[in-house]
């Protein structure tokens, strides 16, 4: 018999979700069916990311960013420039009340700064402390009225005040964020729905990890959600995916160790870069609509990667 | 399922004996018939009736054997799309590639590579499995490459259209090694080379639809221990091969297409490879069987090989350790406790670096529920209670005179309430990952 193409049935959709704005906006998600055959409206963004709090950062990113590493504005700039991303993540992790406790008017000027020095969209990711983060990312929304940013990340304990100032005050883009588990995910965007941000400004985070870390849970939920969106036209699931494998890979051994403690791995930026790059690909064929990484080199391979699926 | 009840119902003396387990015959063809219970539970039909049926009911996808001795791996066998599903069965396999046009000391280098990149992670051995030799102009110097790669313990994957030359190639590359492949012009000769030696044969053709085509021919010929070559036109099309191949065997249960699949992702992307490492790790999720790259450091092995590991694993088995107290580094009852869960990754990361300190050391684990730290921390499996209870019903204050107990440092905050809990005991914060382990326990120790 000759062969004859297995058409799976898809009658979902994703949403898309438009960032930034003007000519530099983009459209996140739209795909239409499962396994991201490069057809049917799969075309993942990439994003780069910077931080105001470098000091965990690799040495590598010192001999590629220099003096600006310490400017946002610069950091900013040079990381659009040396990478070509989509998109740019500026990290506030000095607002942590357990680190530095940067004020929110600091960290706000930090983002005001980053917005204007760069022409792509915007992700502000908070410090990870839901009280802290629902201040600032509050004020965030306040500051870059009209630009159409993405609040990353609103958590349970802090949705109704991300949720009420930047999906709905402050016309911004809400990140849902949930541990690596469907009913969890799908639970947040109905609570930020009910608040009244429309689905079409909602995107979510539903957990990362490296490559050989708990990497098949994200895997599978990535999978599971999709088949739910996608498969049985779970409507609270069809938001786009939002994925920032930045600190998970830039965070573990395989990244970390210095070549003194590690003489037989070889070059550190080499693995570091390895570990970003396999964790992005495989949440890129997961179903992640827009993936952040650290290294200018990263968002680069991911970006063709992207290109020659789509073809 | 191809073969329907009705099929096997005929095959039975149709007498409703119950030998089998079932009331009727009828019943027990109906089950059998779903794979769900096994042909030969019934005992009167006939054995040419069995292998009939047992290839019309085995699962759509192949299992192929590469490899002879120590190094035979097991390849496709898979029954399901997505791992949540059920699981994946068996893990892909990496390859590089070697060639008769590179010099010795390429060679050479190449192998020092593959030797080098060999450790253990997690209890399983991490180490590229298949090397391909792929054929440009020097026929001995290729046969040669070949035995070389047999005589390394690796499963050879001969490259080349000729079948004279794979037949030379094959004898000295030991049982089921690959032959990459059979295509349309040599399929007859291919086969009986393949035949012969008892050798995996890779088939290739410029298109899927050849590529079906091609398979049932050589089917037809009496060969069914192949894999697939994917495209390597283009990234696109070799991703929807792939793609594609998996759909129609899972899900449309196309048998001709129910074999593994081989990926060249250094023909993809030439010379680039983080490109490599991207594609490698895409077809780890999506269906690539056995996965060649044009080398595999470091950089490549440890994603790579933790991507596979955290894929292939079964989602139906806890990977759990034993809640109790471990020793390390032989112990003299007088050296601190470290505390961790249960949860197999946690364990054996932290294992691995209090082994690299050399410090004697004791590591205290109670029942986490066989979650990760903070994720048992967040599920209230591993508090403050939970670890005071463990140190005090296994009386670990008699197995060490020391008193301090070492938390892991995404727990920090359970330091205060165990201090109250365990006021005998000095609770320390450790480091955040375990990689700082060894400088810490050293500095605790000075
Ligand atoms: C996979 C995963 C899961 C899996 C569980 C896998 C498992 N068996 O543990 C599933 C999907 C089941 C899960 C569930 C949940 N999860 Co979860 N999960 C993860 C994920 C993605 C990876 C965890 C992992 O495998 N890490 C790898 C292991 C090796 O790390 P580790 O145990 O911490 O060990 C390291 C260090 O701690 C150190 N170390 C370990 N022991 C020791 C000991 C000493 C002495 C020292 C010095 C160091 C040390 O060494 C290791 C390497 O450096 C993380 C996010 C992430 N990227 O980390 C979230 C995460 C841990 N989960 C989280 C949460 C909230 C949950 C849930 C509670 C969600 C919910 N509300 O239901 C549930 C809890 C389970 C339940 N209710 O049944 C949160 C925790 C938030 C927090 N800070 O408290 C995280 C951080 C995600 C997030 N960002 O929100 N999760
Ligand atoms: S054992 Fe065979 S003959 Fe007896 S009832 Fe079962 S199917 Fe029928």
């Amino acid at each position: 018999m000759p062969y004859k193409k297995t058409e799976l049935k898809f009658s979902g959709k994703t949403n898309v979700c438009e960032i930034g704005v003007g000519d530099a906006a983009i459209s996140i998600g739209g795909e239409k069916t499962l396994l991201f055959l490069g057809d049917e409206g799969f075309k993942p963004a990439v994003g780069i990311a910077i931080t105001d709090s470098t000091e965990d950062w690799s040495d590598c990113f010192t001999t590629i960013y220099g003096a600006d590493l310490k400017n946002p504005a610069a950091f900013a700039k040079a990381a659009v420039a040396k990478s070509g991303a989509d998109f740019l993540l500026l990290n506030l992790a000095s607002a942590d009340p357990n680190g530095a406790d940067n004020s929110v008017a600091n960290c706000v000027a930090t983002a005001v700064a980053v917005e204007a020095a760069i022409s792509i969209p915007l992700v502000i990711e908070g410090c990870k402390n839901a009280e802290k983060d629902a201040k600032l990312l509050e004020e965030v929304a306040k500051a870059l009225e009209g630009k159409n940013v993405v609040l990353f990340s609103a958590v349970e304990d802090n949705y109704k005040t991300i949720g009420a100032a930047g999906g709905m005050a402050y016309g911004q883009k809400v990140c849902a964020e949930s541990a690596v588990d469907i009913n969890l995910a799908k639970q947040l965007n109905i609570l930020l729905t009910q608040l009244g941000v429309k689905s079409k400004d909602i995107l979510m985070d539903v957990g990362s990890a490296a490559a050989g870390y708990g990497f098949e849970y994200v895997a599978s939920t990535m999978d599971r959600i999709r088949l739910a969106g996608l498969g049985q036209n779970d409507e609270s699931l069809q938001i786009p995916i939002m994925t920032n494998v930045s600190n998970d890979s830039w965070g573990v051994k395989e990244a970390v160790a210095p070549v003194e403690d590690a003489p037989e791995w070889g070059d550190q930026e080499a693995r570091g870069i390895g570990m970003e790059i396999s964790t992005a690909a495989a949440c890129v064929v997961g179903g992640s609509n827009a993936i952040i990484v650290r290294h200018p080199e990263s968002a680069k391979t991911i970006k063709s990667l992207i290109a020659g699926l789509i073809g | 399922m191809a073969v329907k009840g009705l099929d096997i119902f005929k095959l039975t003396p149709k007498t409703n004996c119950k030998e089998c387990g079932f009331p009727t015959c009828m019943a027990f063809s109906m089950k059998a018939a779903t794979g769900a219970v096994a042909i030969d539970k019934c005992p009167y039909i006939s054995d040419e009736a069995k292998e009939l049926l047992s290839e019309a009911t085995a699962p759509p996808m192949k299992s192929i054997k590469v490899g002879s001795g120590d190094a035979e791996m097991t390849l496709g066998g898979e029954t399901v799309l997505f791992r949540h599903e059920k699981t994946l069965v068996h893990k892909n396999l990496f390859a590089v590639e070697l060639s008769d046009a590179m010099s010795d000391d390429e060679v050479a280098a190449a192998c020092a590579k593959l030797e080098k990149v060999h450790y253990d992670r997690i209890g399983e051995m991490m180490f590229v499995e298949v090397v391909g030799v792929r054929y440009a102009a020097d026929k001995d110097k290729f046969v040669g490459l070949v035995k070389k790669v047999f005589e390394c313990g690796k499963i050879p994957m001969i490259i080349t259209v000729d079948a004279d030359l794979a037949k030379a190639a094959v004898a000295v590359a030991g049982a089921k090694a690959i032959i990459m492949g059979a295509t349309k012009d040599n399929a007859a000769a291919m086969v009986e080379v393949a035949k012969a030696a008892d050798a995996v044969l890779g088939v290739t053709a410029e298109s899927i639809e050849a590529l079906h085509d091609l398979v049932e021919v050589i089917e037809k010929l009496g060969y069914k221990n192949l894999v697939l070559k994917v495209s390597d036109t283009s990234i696109k099309e070799a991703y929807a091969n792939a793609v594609d191949i998996r759909t129609a065997t899972i899900k449309g249960s196309d048998r001709t297409f129910g074999y593994p699949s081989v990926v060249f992702t250094n023909l993809l992307a030439p010379g680039d490879i983080n490109m490599q490492i991207a594609l490698a790790s895409a077809f780890v999720l999506r269906y690539g069987s056995i996965i060649v790259m044009e080398e595999v450091d470091f950089n490549a092995a440890l994603p790579l090989f933790g991507l596979r590991q955290n894929i292939f694993t079964d989602p139906q088995k806890p990977m759990r350790v034993e809640p109790k107290v471990y020793e390390f580094n032989k112990p003299t009852g007088k050296e601190p406790v470290l505390v961790t869960v249960d949860f197999a990754l946690s364990y054996f990361v932290v294992a691995g670096e209090i082994e690299r300190s050399k410090v004697p050391t004791y590591l205290a684990i109670p029942d986490a529920g066989g979650y990760s730290v903070l994720t048992a921390w967040a599920a209230g499996k591993f508090g403050s209670s939970v670890i005071a209870n463990f140190i005090k019903e296994n009386n670990i204050a008699d197995l060490t005179t020391s008193r301090k107990l070492v938390l892991p440092g995404k727990v920090a905050v359970l330091q205060g309430d165990l201090a109250e809990l365990l006021p005998e005991w000095e609770i320390i914060v450790g480091p955040n990952e375990a990689m700082q382990i060894p400088k810490f326990l050293r500095d605790m120790q000075a």
